[in-house]
C-alpha cells in the first residue's frame, strides 16, 4: 500500500440515466473522496455512461459472506406465498 | 436448524465445479481453488500491464499528429488504453492482489505484458496499423473473454470490447485516408503492415501443441478458444480487409483453402516470439524504463495528494461545519 502512496480503494457506483438505480461498475484508488469522484468521472464515464456517481470507501462496505449463503438467504426460500403465482384464481376472473 | 453443517474443502470445491459446469460466474468472495485464483491474477495483471505499456508506441505520436482531428482521436484512444488498464487492475484487486504490488511486478519484470508492444511505431501509418491489426487481434482475443468464468474480469472485458471497436475503426479509416494519398503515403502503410503482420499473429500466443495450460484454462472457463483457433479467426477476418484497403499481407503462403473453409497461412517465427518474451525485442528495455520513470516521477504527486487529503480531514474534524456538502448531497436521498 505505502508504495502506492497509500491511496485507499473506493468502489464506484453509476446512475446510467435518470430513472435507473446506481449500479456498481468497479473501483479505483484516490487520496480522498473528492479525488475519487474526479477519477471515477474520467475512468467510468468517458462516453456519457453516467449522470450521477457515488464513491464509497471499499473498507466501509459490509457484505454478506458467500460461505453463509444457504442459511443467510434461507428465510425467504420457503415463503412461496409471497409470490403471486402461489394463489389459484379461476381463469374467468378478469384483471387479476 | 439441526447440527451445524460442516463445510469441507471438498464441498467447496464441488460447489465451485458445479458453478463452472452450469456456466455461472465466480464472484470475488466465492471460494475458489488457489490455482484458479493465482492463474486469474496472473492473466488479468498481464492484460492490465499490456494496456498500460500499450500506451507508449502510439503515445509517442500524439505531439506529432498530422491534424487536430487525428490528435484528438489519438489522445482519446491512448486515454482509453489507460482506462482499460485501470478496469483490469481493479478486477485483479477483487482477487486480493494489491495494486502497488502489481505495478512493482511490472517494473521489476516479474510479470509480463503482450509482446506486441516491444515493437516500435516508426511512422504515423503505424498508428493506423496498430488500430487495425493490433487492436483487431486484441478484439479477437477479448470478445470470448466477455464470457470468462470470473465475473469481474468478464464485466471489465465487456466495457473494453465496446471501446476497442472505436480503436480498430479509427485505425482502418486512417489507413484508407493514407491509401487515397500519395505513393509515398501508400508505401508508408505497406511498410507498417509488413512490420506488424507477423507480430500481430504472435499476439495469440504459442501454438496449441506448445501451450500446456490451455486444457485446464478451457475447463475452468478462463479461456474459451485455443490460441490457434483465435489466430485462424483473425486471419480469416483480416484478409478481406487487407484486399479492400489495397495492401499486401507479407505471407507468400497465404491463400484460401476451399476444403477447410479458411485461409492457409505460412509458419510463424516462434523463435522470434520467444526472444521478445524473454526480453530481447527491439523496445523491451525502453518500454520498461519509460514505465519505471513515470512511476518514479509521479511519486511526489501521490505523496502530495495524500498529505492534502490528511490536512483536509483534520480541518474537517476541527470545524465540521466547513465540510463540503456537495459531496454528500447527491447520496442523501438514497
Amino acid at each position: 500500500m505505502s508504495d502506492q502512496g497509500g491511496w485507499p480503494l473506493y468502489e464506484v457506483f453509476l446512475r446510467g440515466k435518470r430513472g435507473l438505480n446506481h449500479v456498481h461498475v468497479g473501483s479505483l484508488h484516490a487520496a480522498d473522496a473528492e479525488m475519487a469522484l474526479h477519477h471515477a468521472r474520467d475512468l467510468y464515464t468517458r462516453r456519457n455512461e453516467g449522470v450521477s456517481i457515488w464513491v464509497v470507501r471499499a473498507s466501509d462496505i459490509t457484505a454478506s459472506s458467500p460461505d453463509e449463503k444457504d442459511p443467510f438467504f434461507k428465510p425467504s426460500g420457503d415463503k412461496v406465498y409471497r409470490h403471486p403465482t402461489f394463489y389459484d384464481i379461476p381463469d374467468d376472473v378478469p384483471h387479476i | 436448524m439441526t447440527a451445524e453443517p460442516m463445510t469441507t474443502e471438498q464441498d467447496l470445491e464441488a460447489h465451485f465445479e458445479d458453478t463452472i459446469a452450469r456456466d455461472r460466474r465466480i464472484e470475488p468472495r466465492d471460494w475458489m481453488p488457489p490455482k484458479y485464483r493465482s492463474n486469474m491474477v496472473r492473466q488479468i495483471a498481464q492484460h492490465a500491464h499490456s494496456e498500460i505499456i500499450g500506451m507508449q508506441p502510439e503515445g509517442n505520436w500524439i505531439t506529432r499528429a498530422p491534424s487536430l482531428r487525428r490528435k484528438a482521436i489519438l489522445l482519446a484512444k491512448v486515454q482509453d488504453e489507460a482506462g482499460h488498464g485501470m478496469y483490469l487492475y481493479s478486477a485483479a484487486e477483487t482477487l486480493g492482489a494489491d495494486r502497488a504490488d502489481l505495478t512493482r511486478a511490472l517494473i521489476e519484470s516479474r510479470q509480463k505484458y503482450s509482446s506486441i508492444f516491444n515493437y516500435p511505431a516508426l511512422s504515423y501509418a503505424d498508428v493506423g496499423v496498430i488500430g487495425w491489426l493490433v487492436d483487431g487481434a486484441a478484439i479477437c482475443n477479448q470478445v470470448p473473454l466477455c464470457r470468462s468464468s470470473y465475473g469481474p474480469y468478464a464485466r471489465a472485458m465487456i466495457r473494453i470490447c465496446k471501446e476497442e471497436s472505436f480503436h480498430q475503426r479509427q485505425g482502418y479509416e486512417l489507413l484508407m485516408t493514407m491509401m487515397r494519398g500519395t505513393q509515398g503515403q501508400r508505401d508508408m502503410v505497406q511498410d507498417a503492415v509488413d512490420r506488424t503482420w507477423w507480430p500481430s499473429l504472435m499476439m495469440f500466443g504459442p501454438p496449441d501443441a506448445d501451450s500446456p495450460n490451455t486444457a485446464q484454462s478451457m475447463r475452468w472457463g478462463v479461456k474459451r478458444h485455443t490460441n490457434d483457433e483465435l489466430r485462424q479467426r483473425f486471419v480469416d477476418m483480416t484478409v478481406p480487409q487487407a484486399e479492400r484497403l489495397g495492401v499486401t499481407l507479407p505471407d507468400p503462403d497465404l491463400r484460401w483453402n476451399e476444403e477447410r473453409g479458411h485461409y492457409d497461412f505460412g509458419p510463424v517465427d516462434w523463435d522470434e516470439l520467444k526472444a521478445v518474451i524473454a526480453g530481447n525485442g527491439p523496445c523491451n528495455a525502453q518500454r520498461l524504463a519509460r514505465r519505471r520513470a513515470a512511476h518514479d516521477e509521479g511519486a511526489w504527486v501521490r505523496e502530495a495528494a495524500l498529505a492534502h487529503a490528511a490536512k483536509q480531514h483534520d480541518q474537517t474534524r476541527q470545524n465540521p461545519s466547513s465540510e463540503r456538502s456537495r459531496l454528500t448531497a447527491g447520496a442523501s436521498n438514497v
